[in-house]
């Protein structure tokens, strides 16, 4: 793996010598993400979040732990222990406000990764495989929150849990004896509470083990780009450290001054108030949301509001609640053929008229429309904008896609990432670059040998 | 262009090179000092919390032990002995050679002025904190008539003293006061 | 091949379900079928908006006004207590309040406890220690109060609602509730800021009620800003303690982002700065 201008680690003392032999770790570590891993010089803020999500895993897992120590998974204390967090245990609020507002922030550092994946097609070849890692990561992370989300107990903890596992009882024959064997009960109790606080503190040690995977990935070919042009030469890359780790920090520093005056200012501004209402298995809240970062797939899930029948016979084929599941599991689910959904050699939104139209357009209009009315009330017009942006979105991943990627002509690329730098496109502009010789000019057209976007798989 | 010049300058300017230097270190020791003041709460959480700790102090009434009789409370989650001593077990203690004692204390040393007959200990070997016997009717009192510890074989004297066995010191005296004749407030 | 042609299909398929058997039937409904009805108490709700000058503890700033608490504390205790626990907060937390810790236990002393005697097995009732919590309350009437202890957390903007809802009572305009057929069921109270305007709790607070040792101003709105305050403190007892790391802790965080981003560019200095 890597390329061969990356610099070798050289132990320098006695001790890391002797370590390189038996345990070659810092070796790993300088590899992965250290100096000997070259990376594009050309990243944008929007390649930083990788690091932030791996940043906040690592926050989640850290409060979680501790929090752990606290909290006991019984229906009868669990909310009490939860308000002990709060009010005893010495910084037990930091504590609590940092755990469910991490929860959040990874949302958000994840769904920026995800978009960037999506723009700058990051997941085509030859990254598919860290691709399809990353969306095993997603759905682990969704029910590793969903199930973290139930542990304190509250109304919405509670409806939460009674109408997400309720969920798969939308499974013809088998759901409803599916839905009793998730919850250990024919509402959410005690074995239900205790099973997802065992699972909420497994699944992100997995979910550990699969970014391990996903960076595994990432240094066969490389990081992405935002030219989508790989990497030619050595001047096209920096070592990722100093470069690439400094501005992490920076990135880093940023989202925690943001992460930081949610927790200490605006810690109940992302959750519901009906969670400070311990659960009543009698009373139902007047309007039952999950967390903000699932809105948009719960108006996916609400958007079918009509049986699949046969006209005129009264046949149901498939009845409105299944409809809305599979679609709801559909719409994540065709995140692992997109690699082979989207047929363009070219990777770059940048670089692709058509594409970006859509995307801008489409796409980003479409999510923000399926947010919105994810978290409103299942009340006209909402219910009918959640319909509209649900096609839209299965056309745009599923029709749209191949099709652009078929008809569209993009525009030349830049003949290598250094050239993209320099302004190597720009006539007039060439100059410069100290170190770095300026490289001719060469308007590679899309599918040449020469111009470093995605070969043909056809 | 405007930057060029300034980084040829950076690598070879002495003065260039000194505040690149000062500027990473500024910034690695800040974030340094930031994960280490990380450590306060992540560590600071597994303290006592506010309601053990407000949990402390016990009150005690004292009034119903009559002389030779012994209680058994509660103090911290741990075995608290209340024992109000005969007159001959008073004279016993003060009969020993504090000198020869391996943890040497007077009565006088683990009582209260004025409540010198009752004698307040914590009900927790100081071997390896298994409860002694000795609080409870018909409970073996060990060789010196005060408490027998069976883990181990320690024995402790009338005013639990160590006096046999492996245990390297008397039975702890916990801070206590008498709020009233009848009360004692532990802790 | 297949696999595009695969989703083109599903995609279609989806979009024309979507279309055909949730969208039009929703869009007809919608254009010509029955309007949905609104419950009629819908016409009579408003919007609070909280304590003219609002909270001391509002905002960035905010600090805790401890008379406004200590206040706030005595209408709890003579006004909502009869039917409201507040079984998250244990005695010692007063001390927070500014009282002493033998205030605490004095204060303690005057509440019971239920406990069971363990010599005779008895139900009995023992004056409150400071390590107890507020005591449950048994309530007798229909439907059970909620605990106080986190209702302003438990509520959008709570110490506002707090404070909007003991001063909502009143009547519906009468021509009003002629004309949409409104009627405040029996049992029932009218409150304009509660959210289905019919409230069973009756108008707790009346002008003069609770006497104050300070001789401080005693109408309803003084009263329930008072215990709106109080009933935050109650929510959140770190509040003000939060919002004070808070600004530690970002204004470390400017420096050292400061001092990374001036690194960071000191690290880039050599680096040509990049087009995309």
């Amino acid at each position: 793996m890597s390329f061969a201008w990356a610099k070798q680690y050289e132990p320098q003392t006695a001790v890391t010598k002797w370590l390189d032999e038996k345990l070659p770790l810092p070796r790993l570590v300088y590899n992965a993400v250290g100096a000997g891993y070259p990376v594009p010089r050309n990243l944008n803020y929007m390649w930083n979040f990788g690091v932030l999500a791996g940043f906040f895993l690592v926050v989640q897992i850290v409060t979680g732990v501790v929090l752990a120590m606290h909290y006991a998974a019984n229906g009868l204390v669990a909310f009490a222990t939860v308000e002990h967090i709060m009010r005893d245990v010495n910084y037990g609020w930091m504590l609590r406000y940092a755990h469910a507002n991490g929860a959040s922030f990874f949302f958000i550092v994840i769904y920026m990764h995800i978009f960037r994946g999506f723009f700058y097609s990051s997941y085509k070849a030859p990254r598919e495989m860290i691709w399809l890692l990353g969306v095993v990561i997603f759905l682990l992370m969704m029910a590793t929150a969903f199930m973290g989300y139930v542990l304190p107990w509250g109304q919405m903890s509670f409806w939460g849990a009674q109408v997400i596992t309720g969920l798969f009882s939308a499974i013809p024959l088998v759901g409803e004896p599916l839905q009793v064997w998730l919850l250990g009960g024919f509402a959410p109790d005690n074995a239900a509470l205790n099973r997802f606080f065992s699972l909420h503190f497994l699944l992100p040690f997995v979910i550990a083990g699969v970014v391990i995977l996903h960076i595994w990935a990432l240094h066969i070919p490389g990081s992405s780009n935002p030219t989508g042009v790989e990497v030619k030469q050595e001047s096209d890359t920096v070592p990722f450290h100093p470069y690439y780790t400094a501005k992490d920090g920076f990135g880093l520093g940023v989202v925690l001054i943001l992460f930081m005056t949610m927790v200490f200012f605006l810690p109940n501004a992302l959750g519901h108030p009906d969670n400070y209402i311990e659960a009543n298995p009698l009373s139902t809240p007047a309007h039952i949301v999950p967390e903000w970062y699932f809105w948009p797939f719960y108006a996916i899930l609400r958007a079918f509001t009509g049986d699949l029948t046969i006209p005129f016979t009264g046949i149901t084929l498939i009845p409105a609640k299944l409809l809305g599941v599979i679609a709801m599991f559909g719409s994540i689910l065709l995140w692992f053929i997109l690699p082979w959904l989207d047929k363009s050699p070219v990777r770059s939104g940048h670089y692709r008229p058509l594409f970006r139209k859509f995307f801008w357009f489409g796409l980003i209009p479409c999510m923000i429309a399926l947010f919105i009315c994810g978290g409103a009330p299942a009340e006209e017009p909402y219910v009918i904008i959640s319909q509209i942006a649900t096609a839209y979105y299965f056309l745009h991943f599923l029709v749209i896609l191949p099709i652009v990627s078929q008809i569209e002509v993009p525009k030349p690329l830049p003949f290598s990432i250094t050239d993209a730098v320099l302004g190597g496109d720009k006539p007039g502009s060439t100059s410069g670059g100290g170190a770095i010789p300026p490289e001719s000019v060469v308007e590679g057209l899309p599918g040449t040998a020469t111009d470093g976007s995605l070969q043909p798989a056809e | 262009m405007a930057t060029e010049p300034a980084a040829t300058t950076d690598l070879t300017n002495d003065d260039g090179v000194r505040r690149r230097d000062w500027i990473h270190i500024a910034a690695l020791s800040t974030a340094g000092v930031g994960a280490a003041s990380v450590l306060l709460p992540l560590i600071s959480q597994m303290s006592p919390s506010a309601d053990v700790l407000a949990a402390s102090s016990t009150d005690i009434d004292v009034s119903a032990i009559q002389p030779g009789q012994a209680i058994k409370a509660s103090f911290r989650k741990q075995p608290l002995f209340v024992r109000r001593l005969t007159p001959a077990e008073v004279e016993e203690a003060n009969k020993v050679d504090v000198a020869s004692l391996r943890d040497p204390q007077t009565l006088a040393d683990r009582t209260k002025p004025g409540h010198e007959d009752m004698l307040i200990t914590m009900g927790v070997c100081t071997h390896l904190g298994c409860v002694p016997l000795g609080a409870a009717e018909g409970e073996s009192k060990g060789d010196f008539g005060g408490y027998f510890c069976p883990c181990h074989g320690s024995h402790y004297d009338t005013a639990a003293r160590i006096r046999k066995g492996p245990a390297p010191k008397n039975l702890v005296v916990p801070d206590y006061e008498f709020k009233s004749d009848t009360v004692v407030r532990v802790g | 091949m297949t696999i595009r042609l695969g989703g083109i299909i599903a995609g279609l398929g989806i979009t024309l379900v979507l279309l055909f058997w949730s969208l039009l039937p929703g869009a007809y409904n919608l254009a010509f079928g029955p309007k949905p009805e609104q419950q009629p108490s819908y016409a009579f709700y408003e919007h609070g908006h909280g304590p003219k000058g609002g909270f001391s503890f509002d905002g960035p700033f905010g600090r805790w006004d401890y008379a406004q608490l200590q206040r706030g504390y005595q209408v709890y205790k003579e006004v909502c207590a009869g039917c409201h626990s507040l079984k998250f907060v244990a005695f010692r937390n007063l001390q927070q309040l500014g009282y002493t810790e033998n205030e605490v236990a004095a204060e303690a002393a005057t509440w019971t406890i239920p406990s069971i005697d363990p010599t005779t097995g008895d139900k009995v009732e023992n004056p409150g220690k400071p390590t107890d919590a507020f005591p449950p309350v048994y309530y007798a009437g229909q439907g059970v109060p909620p605990d106080l202890s986190l209702i302003t957390k438990a509520r959008h903007d709570g110490s506002n609602y707090v404070y909007d809802l003991m001063l909502g009572y009143g009547e519906p305009d009468p021509a009003k509730a002629a004309k949409v057929g409104f009627e405040v069921p029996d049992g029932l109270y009218f409150n304009k800021h509660f959210p289905n305007v019919t409230i069973a709790m009756p108008a707790p607070l009346s002008d003069g009620q609770v006497t104050f040792a300070d001789g401080s101003p005693n109408t309803t709105a003084d009263m329930a800003k008072d215990v709106a305050a109080f009933l935050t403190w109650t929510a959140e007892p770190s509040l003000i303690q939060r919002k004070q790391t808070g600004w530690f802790v970002i204004g470390f965080l400017l420096f050292a982002t400061t001092l990374a981003f001036l690194s960071y560019k000191q690290i880039w200095a050599g680096v040509k700065p990049k087009k995309r």
